[in-house]
């Protein structure tokens, strides 16, 4: 099969208001009769299950949490991007845009970002309108910050709770409709398989969790929401739960798997501690808009710091190495992601890393409390030369940003922030590889839809901050409510689809065989004893850097800790109860699969791009060196039986409104 | 550090349960507690025996998911964090942690420590919400503006988690304080004006009927809730319930 991106004829700020004058509707009384499943209540999901009820389909919406609100999209912390230009900074659609391509290292379909540039400023007014209470400003007007990788203020936020406060809100437009019957909730239920028929998704298998039931549902249409699979690093900032399975039994139906390797590792964590982690915690980018990162400059300071004998606030500023400041000028602490985490590493592998590891560096928010506590004294004409005032007024202000940030860092670290610098190393975090669709969000399945950061969509090889929970809402409220009708309107005939249809049955049985052999295996080790060596070959072949051998090494090493899964996994308990150890088994038996693929992905992109970066393929100052005659297109795999085999299809990304240039943040 | 765990097994919703003791070694004082029960839990599955069913997921503060009524308290020891946040440090070598699952009508246990607390759900589908439909044809978002202070209130009431920890602190197993975090988000905002009498009358009558007791004013909730919910938000949600009923009279 040929890939079809189908984007719209037309000049690019054309593109979508064309399409949606041009595509097929169905009529209300119409939409009455067909049914959408949609798999996951994050932002995309939700958005979308609330959206597609409000117009009259009936919704069934999935989650594997005891309520849509839970779903990951809470823990997002910094904030949403739109291009409102409240800020008269000079911001505009196209610019949007083009940081979003420019951030992605142009590995983007421009009419996807466009549009999603495009809606942006309507899902804050959206959003307002349910009573999302965003960050104001003392005039009761929006408040905005700047986030990595621009040069504009356009990141709207709630304190550090934004990615809680559009949930709530998507949960909310959903709760309306659930209370009218328009939606059916399936809390505690997990999607196991997808059903085809007659080519066409028409159905998922679920496993209720609460009672370990197999279920058959059916609609004429299905929506993948689930998220990213960052987890098959075992670490991440993700949610315990987030997992691949939902996107990964569609790539096993026929849908494209596209740009696994496309991984996101964030700038600021809090560092790992000891063989009993079990998640990574984020500490929001939002934070370097104030913080400053820095490593001592002398390799004994760092000795000593990580040997407890020295404190970081005892070195002199000219001891202290703020490299990002040193390195890119232009944007400092501000740099993308991507730049930062290298930079991150670089510095930690050259033994100028602090914590008793050496894998961290410091974020420092001495000078902004400094900085905002001048700031404050002059307002309410106090004495701006009282030392003790001004700090006391700089930590309240930094105390009303990110408050609650600095909370959650003292009860993980038990170290004050606001005393000492924080320590931060890069995590996993995001995952831009997804589902391939098309500009439609159609996966290559027919009826088959993925949104959200379970699509590869809009972010190429890297995502700027704040832009996931823009995509997750722009998709869910904007984009596919339209799309959707265009597919569904050859559907207002069809009628019920029956669940007694013989591809239900085959489903359900492959479902029940897979885990009734879990809990028949009875071998050795616990599912997590296998997730972590998955995440350390992970971290350590497929992380930060990667290169051709290593790439090889953890293929090999995946297959080899997958045949051992398969043999002597444990999995305790029973089929028909709450069993979670059952829950984390399918989980990971699919990580250990999709791993392969990623890593198959990594080895085939034999040039550093964006999140990617290939030693072999680097600029003499250690910068990523994209290779953009030979890998301008996004790689979409096919699976043929075995994750190894998978085939590779090229969708060549043409760039006409943006010029392809190395990026540079100097 | 060496510990005792004291918890709470049950098979299911229907079968009647115990508390079981287990002791853990070599706990360190950097672990959270919930990975405290990974230990427990491994060493559980090595020996041929099931694991405690806990709820849990984002295990850093805000999905709600977690829960665990830790010696006596929801949230155990430490004052506005969920358990998932809670470390071991709160604890020394040799104590006995008694664990047990939220204990109210209105939340029955599932297996072990997971309770059901899908009547929250339920509250919220009765009117947690504004009536406006997507259609990207609202108004301007800063054509309305809202007072930095009221909107700062009304985010504190919206940073609630649906945890239950005040339902499970409260003699009474109220949820004044979970219903009147969303009924109060929405009362000091212009856009949820329109409908808030129809909203706490809805909301308020769906708590009753899940079963949750009524409120005297004992403000364990307030003490234990994780996210700092004031109890101001009752009283606000008081003042709106009489208006309510006053004009639906
Ligand atoms: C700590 C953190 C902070 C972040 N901060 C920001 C930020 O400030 N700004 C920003 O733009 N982005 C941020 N992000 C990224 C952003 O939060 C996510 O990319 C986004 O929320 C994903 O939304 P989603 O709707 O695609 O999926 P999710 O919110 O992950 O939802 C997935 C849903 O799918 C369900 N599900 C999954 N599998 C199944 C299955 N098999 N069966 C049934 N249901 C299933 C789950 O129950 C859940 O409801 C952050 C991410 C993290 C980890
Ligand atoms: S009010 Fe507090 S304790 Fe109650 S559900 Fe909300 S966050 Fe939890
Ligand atoms: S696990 Fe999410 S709040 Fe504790």
């Amino acid at each position: 099969m040929s890939l079809d991106a189908k984007i719209p004829e037309g000049p690019i700020d054309k593109k979508w208001i064309n399409h949606k004058n041009n595509i097929r509707l169905v009529n209300p009384a119409n939409k009455r009769s067909i049914d959408i499943i949609v798999v996951g209540t994050g932002l995309a999901g939700g958005s979308a299950a609330a959206s597609l009820a409000e117009m009259g389909y009936n919704v069934k919406a999935f989650c594997f949490q005891d309520s849509p609100r839970r779903a990951h999209s809470i823990a997002a912390q910094g904030g949403i991007n739109a291009a409102k230009n409240y800020q008269n900074d000079g911001d505009s659609t196209y610019r949007l845009f083009y940081d979003t391509v420019k951030g992605g290292d142009y590995r983007s379909r421009e009419a996807n970002v466009y549009r999603l540039a495009e809606v942006s400023a309507n899902i804050i007014d959206q959003c307002v309108a349910q009573g999302v209470p965003f960050a104001r400003e003392y005039g009761g007007m929006l408040d905005n910050r700047s986030f990595g990788g621009v040069q504009v203020s356009r990141t709207f936020y709630a304190k550090g709770q934004t990615g809680q406060q559009l949930l709530l809100g998507a949960y909310s437009a959903m709760s309306r409709q659930i209370g009218k019957g328009k939606i059916k909730m399936y809390n505690r239920h997990e999607m196991l398989d997808l059903v085809m028929v007659g080519g066409k998704a028409r159905g998922i298998i679920a496993r209720n969790l609460e009672t370990g039931e197999i279920e058959r549902h059916s609609a004429h249409a299905v929506v993948i929401a689930s998220g990213g699979y960052g987890n098959v690093f075992f670490l991440s900032t993700n949610a315990m739960g987030s997992n691949v399975t939902a996107s990964w039994k569609i790539h096993k139906k026929g849908a494209y798997f596209a740009n696994p390797c496309y991984t996101q590792i964030h700038p600021t964590c809090i560092p790992v501690s000891g063989d009993h982690q079990s998640k990574l915690t984020l500490m929001s980018e939002s934070l370097r808009n104030d913080g400053r990162i820095w490593v001592p400059k002398k390799k004994e300071d760092a000795e000593a710091i990580r040997a407890g004998k020295l404190k970081p606030t005892q070195l002199a500023e000219e001891d202290r190495d703020y490299y990002l400041e040193r390195r890119y000028p232009a944007f400092g602490n501000l740099v993308p992601r991507d730049v930062a985490s290298r930079a991150a590493k670089e510095r930690c592998d050259a033994g100028f890393g602090v914590n008793a590891t050496g894998e961290a560096v410091y974020l420092d928010f001495a000078a902004a409390i400094q900085r905002y506590g001048k700031e404050a004294a002059l307002v309410h004409g106090h004495d701006a030369n009282d030392k003790e005032l001004v700090t006391k007024l700089g930590k309240e202000a930094i105390k009303a940003k990110y408050g609650n940030l600095f909370q959650m860092y003292e009860k993980i670290v038990a170290q004050n922030p606001y005393e000492t610098p924080m320590m931060i190393y890069p995590a996993v975090h995001y995952t831009m590889g997804g589902i391939w669709v098309d500009y439609n969000l159609m996966t290559t399945i027919p009826g088959c839809y993925a949104a959200g950061e379970a699509n590869f969509s809009d972010h190429g090889a890297n995502r700027l901050g704040a832009s996931a929970l823009m995509q997750g809402l722009a998709d869910g409220y904007f984009v596919l409510p339209y799309t959707i009708g265009d597919y569904l309107a050859d559907d207002i005939r069809t009628g019920e689809i029956s669940t007694d249809l013989p591809e239900f049955a085959e489903a359900e049985k492959e479902v029940k065989d897979r885990l009734s052999f879990f809990i028949n295996n009875k071998g050795t080790h616990s599912v997590d004893h296998f997730h972590k060596r998955l995440g350390k070959v992970m971290w350590d072949k497929v992380g930060m850097a990667r290169n051709a051998q290593g790439l090889t090494e953890a293929i090999a090493e995946i297959r080899q800790i997958r045949d051992e899964f398969w043999k002597d996994v444990r999995v305790p308990g029973e089929l028909n109860e709450f069993n979670q150890e059952l829950e984390k088994a399918g989980r990971v038996a699919d990580f250990l699969e999709l791993a392969e693929l990623f890593a198959k992905d990594a080895l085939q992109r034999e040039e550093s791009c964006g999140g990617h970066f290939r030693e072999e393929s680097q600029t003499e100052e250690g910068e990523a060196k994209r290779d953009d005659e030979n890998f301008t297109y996004v790689a979409a795999w096919e699976y043929t039986g075995d994750p190894g085999e998978a085939k590779l299809h090229k969708e060549e990304l043409n760039y006409e409104n943006i010029e392809l240039k190395q990026r540079s943040y100097k | 550090m060496d510990l005792t765990l004291k918890i709470w097994r049950q098979k299911n919703a229907q079968a009647k349960g115990k508390m079981e003791t287990y002791p853990v070694k070599d706990i360190s004082e950097d672990m959270s507690f919930l990975e405290m029960l990974d230990v427990l839990n491994e060493q559980l599955i090595n020996d041929g025996k099931e694991p405690v069913a806990f709820d849990h997921d984002c295990r850093e503060g805000i999905c709600g998911m977690c829960s665990l009524y830790i010696n006596g308290q929801a949230h155990g020891p430490d004052r506005e964090i969920t358990t998932c946040q809670l470390h071991m440090r709160s604890f020394k070598n040799g104590d006995t942690i008694v664990i047990e699952p939220w204990r109210a009508a209105a939340f029955p246990v599932i297996k072990d420590l997971v309770t059901d607390r899908s009547a929250f759900d339920r509250i919220m589908n009765a009117g947690g919400f504004v009536s406006v439909n997507t259609s990207g044809n609202t108004i301007d978002a800063n054509s309305i503006p809202i007072p930095k202070h009221d909107a700062d209130k009304a985010f504190d009431a919206a940073t609630c988690i649906g945890c239950g920890a005040c339902v499970a602190s409260c003699k009474n197993a109220s949820a004044m304080l979970f219903t009147s975090a969303k009924v109060s988000q929405l009362a000091l905002l212009p856009q949820g004006k329109v409908e808030a009498h129809e909203r706490v009358m809805n909301m308020v009558h769906q708590m009753d009927e899940e079963g949750f007791g009524n409120c005297t004013n004992t403000g364990a909730c307030e003490v234990e809730c994780p996210k700092g919910i004031s109890l101001e938000n009752i009283a606000r949600m008081n003042r709106e319930y009489l208006s309510a009923s006053l004009v639906s009279e």
